[in-house]
């Protein structure tokens, strides 16, 4: 990411990107992904959404896509502003009380002014009903464009103070959809709006990993009738080969410096994990085993890997040094656990286990090296963290189609999104972005 | 308030983050039988009593083809989870194996798969470990390594779409493929 933002040459460079990165956006997202919550949890916050004044000059609601996002978090329930007259816009003009009666511990208000440019002024704050004061207030001028993605940043917003955890809705989703023999890698918001093709191709992609900067994509491609690792930027388009090596090349998987990856190669063998710089250069053998290791995950500290291995005689997980050397079985429940994944903060892992013939997904804490299955369909697989730790995405299958499903990391709330058309699987949830 | 800003201009590059089309391959050369067939028909037409040794000439020259050649059985089925050759494939493997080490300059590609249960990335692995498997069984049969490529499809390109165990044991195969096929 551009780190040197605040200079003037920097931003003229940004707003050059933006104006051809709208050039270049389709004029409709091919593929939507629907949300329907299937579960909820337990206590939810009472918040009460007043429609922002003038907002309907935008072309879509700011307070409706705040509303949508905090209630499929399952953690909030919306209080009605309907009958209150007139709809307080300034923090001056809450009635506390008749909120309260209401039930609303919350209240969100705001505004949507034209600036004259082209531009609006978005502004909105967030009370505290119970104690009259405020919680946060933010100010954004935007394109009527950025409605969407302000939306999201507001409903962060709401979600970190009310809950103490940072939002992830205004983060990325990558995944991989089918539809007519043709696979595209798509990147979309958070929420299955906005679709973007990365890349299309008539043979399969598989395994997209994020770049810890959220800037570049690492997947793998069959282009060339065999499996090779691409990295893609998201912000040029421009793609190179990273691993090309004799065999199989697979399973990328970013250090949390983003300057190494640790990748699957069969050059030697069996599939075996290596690192490798991101420019491709100073390839280095990790594991040297009998078996397949597979699916390296890196942790958040770059200290240490976790990865799937099959050296014990089943695919079981293993976590060994990020340098390579001697590896320590995690899983020890069932004969088939596999595709590990750190979470953000390193103290879980999320993986997949087959219990009686369904494959769901897992997390095993760390520590207590307990385990608990989150999911209950048939063929669950491929589990990302979002980047708070609190949502896992993963990909499922209903009547033969392949869908992409969400779970709340305490297994509370569940979410299933679907594609209007087509196969979807292989989901990856982005990281936060810097400079937020 | 600039770093809002910024940022929420950099979400919007991201979103909109440059599509690209993938263009196939050319694929690896195949072998030109247009010639053959050319003066086949020729002669056909010229020598229309020539008719059955044309035929019996045709069988002779394509023995992977024949139905009633070994050579024709091209795909090893396995278990779940598993890349043992089951004994009752040991004969084809043996058949390919014998035809590679008659002909050295013959060469083939064996693209292993499995089911569509579990890891893609594992069953990548497992796919490469069955095309490997093959492989190892013909060398120690006399072929040899260079006549041998190994890929892997995983679970991507399954051999008959179905989600229960009957399609499952179609899926889960090792595939001989013959260059110029």
């Amino acid at each position: 990411m551009i780190k040197t933002a605040s200079s003037s040459t920097a931003r003229a460079l940004l707003q050059a990107l933006l104006l051809f990165a709208i050039a270049i956006m389709p004029l409709t997202a091919r593929a939507q992904l629907t949300i329907e919550i299937v579960g909820g949890g337990i206590t939810q916050i009472p918040v009460a959404i007043v429609p922002f004044e003038g907002e309907q000059a935008l072309p879509q609601s700011i307070t409706e896509v705040v509303t949508e996002d905090l209630l499929r978090s399952g953690l909030f329930k919306t209080v009605p502003a309907s009958g209150v007259t007139p709809l307080p816009a300034q923090p001056q003009d809450i009635n506390f009380q008749e909120w309260q009666a209401r039930g609303a511990d919350a209240i969100v208000i705001g505004s949507v002014r034209p600036q004259g440019d082209g531009k609006f002024e978005v502004r909105f704050h967030l009370m505290d009903a119970l104690k009259h004061s405020q919680l946060a207030a933010f100010t954004y001028t935007i394109p009527p464009t950025q409605a969407r993605l302000t939306a999201h940043r507001i409903a962060d917003v709401i979600y970190e103070k009310l809950t103490g955890d940072r939002g992830v809705f205004s983060t990325k989703i990558a995944y991989v959809s089918k539809q007519d023999r043709k696979y595209r890698l798509q990147v979309a918001d958070a929420d299955g709006y906005g679709a973007e093709t990365v890349v299309t191709s008539n043979e399969p992609l598989i395994s997209a990993a994020w770049s810890p900067d959220g800037t570049q994509l690492a997947y793998v491609s069959f282009e060339r009738k065999k499996p090779i690792i691409f990295l893609q930027s998201l912000l040029t388009g421009k793609r190179s080969v990273l691993a090309n090596f004799k065999g199989i090349n697979s399973a990328p998987s970013w250090a949390p410096d983003g300057k190494k990856l640790a990748i699957v190669l069969t050059k030697d063998g069996n599939s075996q994990i290596y690192s490798i710089t991101a420019d491709g250069s100073g390839l280095q053998r990790l594991t040297i085993s009998s078996g397949i290791d597979t699916e390296p995950s890196w942790s958040p500290d770059g200290r240490s890997i976790i990865f799937t291995s099959d050296r014990g005689g089943s695919p079981q997980i293993y976590r060994m040094p990020a340098s390579g050397g001697s590896a320590e079985r995690l899983t020890f429940e069932g004969n088939y656990n596999v595709s590990p994944h750190f979470s953000p903060d390193g103290r879980s892992f999320a993986f997949v286990q087959r219990n009686d013939g369904r494959f769901n997904v897992a997390v095993q804490d760390l520590n207590s090296r307990q385990s608990q299955v989150l999911t209950e369909m048939r063929l669950d697989e491929s589990p990302s963290f979002a980047p708070n730790g609190k949502i896992l995405l993963y990909a499922s299958e209903v009547n033969g189609r392949g869908i992409l499903a969400a779970v709340s990391s305490d297994g509370r709330v569940k979410q299933r999104l679907s594609i209007e058309s087509g196969d979807v699987r292989e989901p990856a949830w982005g990281p936060f972005l810097r400079n937020q | 308030m600039k770093n809002l800003l910024i940022s929420a201009m950099l979400v919007g590059m991201l979103g909109a983050c440059a599509s690209q089309d993938v263009k196939e391959e050319p694929k690896a050369p195949i072998e030109d039988r247009s010639a053959a067939t050319q003066s086949d028909s020729g002669s056909s037409q010229t020598q229309p009593a020539d008719q059955d040794k044309l035929d019996s000439r045709a069988l002779g020259t394509n023995v992977l083809k024949d139905p009633n050649s070994p050579l024709s059985k091209r795909i090893v089925y396995y278990e779940y989870d598993s890349a043992a050759i089951k004994d009752e494939y040991r004969p084809l493997i043996r058949a390919h194996a014998k035809y590679l080490a008659d002909q050295r300059s013959a060469r083939m590609t064996v693209q292993g798969h499995t089911d569509e249960r579990g890891s893609r990335e594992y069953n990548l692995a497992l796919g490469q470990r069955r095309a490997e498997g093959v492989k190892k069984a013909m060398s120690v049969l006399g072929a040899s390594d260079n006549q041998i490529d190994t890929v892997s499809y995983g679970e991507e390109q399954p051999a008959v779409t179905g989600s229960d165990e009957s399609s499952w044991a179609k899926n889960r195969r090792a595939a001989i493929i013959y260059q110029g096929e």
